[in-house]
Formats: structure tokens, sequence, C-alpha cells
């Protein structure tokens, strides 16, 4: 099965990527661009007996490495 | 005093702490790989470098944090062993929850290198008793993310229980509430992003660092 995680940084904190990137959108001439977050998509094939184990091991995945649930949330999806 | 540093793939300031140790306090410093499953016996300190473990890969200290010689550096420190986390340490060690927080990207999206001054924000650590009266001391960072992160009711907690050790004169990274270096509840883990490995002679610009690895060898 196929996983895709997606991970970004919570509400509340800083996102200076996002920033960066909004203000480059800015300068390009895009000025009604806001709330730019950037995160990260992790993809990957999962060999499981059925979609819940497998999103069950993904949902594993993303506490133990995948995100920093510090500073992270996350979004898992298996197909 | 015998201390160790862990060596991680991609660590670069391990042998810097090796001689740091060693000239400021004349311990015997073993270099420990990070694929070891066992110490040295009678370790006093543990260090973890800085540099880029595991290239810093999907977040800085993410995989390092959960390489096999990390049970054993997790289980000295519950016996009481001194662990010191500098620069990629700090992040290593937040990323194996051995410290609260996280190191966030720098807030000026740069990557910050230079001497700064810190205030000793608690004097009565392992870690900072040998400072004596001086209350600003003289260290280098280098860090692109170096922005100390933990939600406000941490943050009180940190402050309330005397867990901040340093903190920034001038913030050079965002850092919440100035934060540079941070100490475990129990009082012998400790996270800080300044160097005192750059600054352990006056021929670096301070010798402010020996001090820190020579409190912990007087509390060994």
């Amino acid at each position: 099965m196929k996983a895709t995680v997606h991970v970004f940084l919570k509400p509340g904190v800083l996102d200076v990527q996002g920033k960066a990137v909004e203000n480059a959108l800015h300068g390009l001439g895009w000025s009604g661009v806001s709330g730019v977050r950037v995160g990260r998509v992790i993809e990957f094939d999962v060999a499981a007996d059925s979609k819940a184990a497998a999103e069950a091991q993904v949902k594993a995945m993303c506490e133990k490495l995948l995100a920093n649930t510090v500073i992270e949330g996350y979004r898992a999806e298996v197909a | 005093m015998k201390a160790a540093v862990i060596v991680f793939p991609g660590s670069n300031c391990d042998r810097d702490c090796k001689d740091a140790i060693e000239r400021s306090t004349g311990a015997k410093v073993s270099m420990v790989w990070h694929a070891e499953t066992a110490l040295p016996a009678g370790l006093d300190m543990i260090v973890l470098p800085g540099g880029f473990a595991y290239g810093d890969y999907l977040r800085c200290g993410a995989m390092a944090a959960l390489s096999p010689v990390m049970s054993e550096v997790r289980a000295a420190a519950d016996r009481g062993v001194a662990v010191a986390g500098i620069c990629n340490g700090f992040q290593v060690l937040c990323e194996a929850r051995m410290l609260p927080g996280a190191l966030l990207r720098n807030a000026g999206l740069k990557y910050v290198c230079k001497p700064v001054d810190l205030e000793v924000a608690n004097a009565q650590t392992r870690f900072t008793a040998g400072f004596g009266g001086k209350r600003v001391v003289r260290m280098t960072v280098g860090n692109g993310e170096g922005n100390f992160f933990a939600d406000e009711a941490t943050l009180d907690r940190l402050e309330g229980e005397g867990q901040v050790v340093f903190r920034y004169k001038d913030n050079p990274n965002g850092s919440s509430r100035d934060i540079a270096g941070v100490v475990s509840e129990r009082g012998n883990v400790i996270g800080m992003m300044p160097h005192p490995d750059r600054a352990f002679e006056p021929e670096l610009g301070s010798a402010d660092g020996a001090l820190f690895f020579q409190s912990v060898l007087a509390s060994a």
C-alpha cells in the first residue's frame, strides 16, 4: 500500500521558511498572498494485511520519527 | 574524570570537544561511534557534539536521537551521569525527548556564527558551579537552527524550576525568552547552542568554556 504523510509546523510555531517564500511571492507581484506555510511530503510503500493495519503502522512511524509532535502536526493517508 | 564524546556520521565538533575536555580538565576522553551498544565503564560525562548528524536530514537530530548508542546514553543519564548536548547535540537531546522543546530555524533565516555573551541564569548546576561569581560568559554560536521553542507553559515551568541555565544577552536567533541552554529536571542533562568547545583557551577569544568542563569535573 502507498502511504503519504504530510508534515507541517503547528499553528503558532513561526515558519520562517514560509515567511521567506511569502515575501518572495510578494516581491514577484502576488500581493494577495498570505499565510504561506512550507511543510514536507513523505511517500513510501508499506506492506500490511489491511488498510487499518497499514494506517496504524504509519501513525506509529509519524509519532516516533516522521514528525516531531512538539512543533509539528501531520496528516497520513494510506491507499 | 572519564568522559566520552559520541560520534555520529556528520558530527564535526567531536575532536574539538575531545581536545577541549582534555586540555581543560586532564580527563581521559573516549570517542564512541553511534552504532555502539555499550559505553565505556565509569563515565562521569558524555558529550553529544556539534555538527550535522545524519546530514540533519528530516529534522536536525531526528535520526541521531534514534541511533543505537542513544539507548545507552539515556540509560547513563537515568543513572545520573552528566550529559551535555552542544549545538547539534542539543537538537539530538530535544529530539530524544531527554530535554523539553525543540530547535527551529533561526528567526532571521541566517546561519549565525559569532561570539555571544551569555548570562549564567543558574549558577548552581553541575555544569555552571565553577563559573564562581562570573555572571556573564562568552562562547561562540554557529547554527542555522538554534531558535529554541517550547510552548508557554513549558517555558514558564523551565523558568520557575531554574532549568534555564544560559540566556543570550543579545538574542542571535529568535530563541524563546532568550534561552541559550536548558537543563533537565534532575539537573544532569544539559543542552546548549553556544559552544564551550570553541571557547576554552584565551587564544580562541574566550576561555570561559573551560570553566564549563571543569564544573562537571568538580562535581564528578
